[in-house]
């Protein structure tokens, strides 16, 4: 498996260098927006693979919620901590493209304040995960990741449900897309999955470290001598 | 529509900022860990 690693590594490197080079190269240029719209290659994907990795930390945090796995624990936590990574991407880069084509930079519309709500929510998880450190904690997070995971849909039909400053959905819902465009954009949501996933076997490494490091020191204490000082 | 090209840099300037600096975080932890947990097993 580790040497599975770097090969993944090169892999997405190369489709993430060719999928930026599509999305300003490739792609046409819109007619309205111009080249600015070419920041929906980077917005809408970041948004896909967030509501991804919020599915499968919903996901996770079932499992461990009916098996108590510590596996389980840890693909939740990894997958919410890097899912608020790129929730945060489609809050900056989504104003950043407003501004020029909007006017304003934020309006409290359905999507944007869903999206901003989503965020809050896991952002909520994972401060509960750092700071609380009863034992518990593991099984009150899971519990608050599956009601956040209810906000995921919300999110993501709340441009068929309600009129919004948003854009209606490109796919589906009556919109459209140029296929040249459906193409690119299509191209950088894969080098993102893979980016994503290569992120969140890192930060899986690194969690389980954490507890291996943790445990060895609830170990040493276990065995330090009574009434000796560390 | 010439200066709109500075906002398309600046969102992809900071959607690499923001998953370089995460990933950054993740390195030095690991290094720190392994260096703890390499500590600890000489210890033993």
């Amino acid at each position: 498996m580790k040497r599975l690693f770097p090969i993944l590594g090169v892999v997405t490197a190369a489709l993430l260098v060719y999928a930026l080079y599509m999305a300003l190269i490739g792609a046409p240029t819109e007619q309205t927006m111009g080249n600015v719209q070419r920041i929906f290659y980077y917005h809408v994907p970041s948004a896909w693979t967030a509501f991804v990795l919020f599915f499968v930390n919903f996901g996770a945090s079932l499992v461990y919620l009916v098996k108590r796995k510590a596996a389980a624990d840890m693909v939740a936590l990894v997958s919410a901590e890097v899912g608020v990574v790129f929730c945060t991407v489609v809050l900056v880069t989504g104003p950043i493209w407003a501004r020029p084509v909007w006017g304003i930079w934020w309006t409290w519309d359905m999507r944007l304040t869903s999206t901003l709500v989503l965020w809050l929510i896991y952002v909520s998880y994972l401060f509960l995960r750092r700071f609380s450190s009863s034992g518990e904690t593991p099984t009150l997070a899971a519990a608050l990741a599956v009601l956040g995971a209810l906000c995921v849909p919300f999110v993501y039909f709340s441009i068929w449900f309600f009129r919004t400053q948003h854009p209606q959905p490109v796919m589906g819902g009556g919109g459209s897309i140029d296929p040249r465009m459906l193409h690119v954009l299509l191209i950088n949501w894969l080098a993102f999955s893979c980016f994503a996933f290569l992120v969140c076997w890192s930060r899986y490494r690194l969690e389980k470290l954490q507890r291996e490091v943790d445990q060895a020191h609830a170990l040493e204490s276990l065995m330090a001598p009574r009434g000796s000082v560390r | 529509m010439k200066g709109n090209n500075a906002y398309l840099l600046a969102a992809y300037a900071l959607t690499w900022i923001i998953h370089i600096t995460y990933l950054a975080t993740i390195v030095s932890r690991y290094s720190q860990l392994k260096r703890e947990i390499d500590s600890l097993r000489k210890n033993k």
